[in-house]
């Protein structure tokens, strides 16, 4: 039995606090890549009453994703912007999402992201990164940006921190823990940074802009 | 002087490019912030660092 929109509100709204639920409902946030930190980053805001999420990445989900991002066994071979659309409609059934699978360059940032009051990097690769960090903050000055840089390998998640680098722009993770020196990545690392990024939004939503 | 992530430099006067040039930065995995602000790439080679300026260089590792 689905609940009505009204019964999603106010469950939540109990939760979180009238003015909070209120300024979610009516904020867009754009998730650019859908793997470990993108999928979880929805996860978490879908379930925080966000209105809608744009939801960004051209790949497909692998079986290499399954064990550290937001994805079913039955879902192999789905576009992750789908997969995770349909994963998110079953958590928040009133959530408005908008589907992109597209890879993203600095030709169509402008584009995609203009609709955004938040975005959030979730990147994997880190000149892709550097890339969306870059634009958005030449581009789009006045929206807030959350960023994750350094979570791999099993190193203590207490490493794992939110930093404000300027008034809108925010550094999640550990900054040093690069996947390819680790040659590891888990869930438990990759969700915190992804908790990380998603919580600065909902501090910057709650009138809470410090980490 | 100028204060890159925390520590005081002798660098005032060099354009970011040349202070950038004599360090390990991978220029494609990084952000340049700048009292405040982003210095946009194409300005790398432009803008001048004074002395008291605050400039935080944000390295992107991989993972996510």
């Amino acid at each position: 039995m689905i609940p009505t929109k009204e019964e999603w509100y106010r469950a939540l709204a109990d939760r979180h606090g009238e003015a909070f639920q209120k300024r979610a409902e009516h904020t867009t946030v754009a998730i650019c890549g859908l793997g470990g930190l993108g999928s979880n980053i929805s996860i978490c805001l879908a379930r925080a009453g966000v209105g809608k999420l744009i939801l960004i990445d051209f790949d497909r989900v692998d079986i290499s994703n399954l064990h550290r991002q937001q994805y079913k066994a039955s879902q192999l071979g789905l576009p992750k912007t789908e997969a995770l659309a349909a994963n998110l409609k079953e958590i928040a059934p009133y959530i408005e999402l908008e589907l992109h699978t597209i890879r993203i360059t600095e030709d169509n940032i402008g584009e995609l992201l203009t609709d955004a009051d938040l975005i959030c990097e979730a990147f994997d690769n880190p000149e892709c990164k550097a890339m969306l960090v870059n634009a958005v903050l030449e581009k789009f000055p006045e929206k807030y940006l959350l960023s994750g840089s350094g979570m791999a390998g099993m190193d203590s998640v207490n490493r794992i921190q939110t930093r404000r680098v300027t008034k809108r722009f925010y550094l999640c993770g550990d900054g040093v823990s690069d996947v390819k020196e680790c040659g590891t990545l888990v869930s438990s690392r990759v969700m915190t940074c992804a908790a990380h990024e998603a919580h600065m939004v909902i501090r910057i939503l709650a009138g809470e802009p410090e980490p | 002087m100028v204060k890159v992530n925390g520590t005081e430099l002798n660098i005032a006067g060099k354009t970011v490019a040349e202070y950038l040039a004599g360090t390990n930065y991978d220029p494609k995995r990084i952000a340049v912030e700048r009292n405040g602000d982003i210095v946009p790439k194409a300005q790398y080679e432009t803008v001048v660092l004074a002395d008291g300026d605050s400039v935080e260089v944000v390295s992107f590792v991989g993972g996510g």
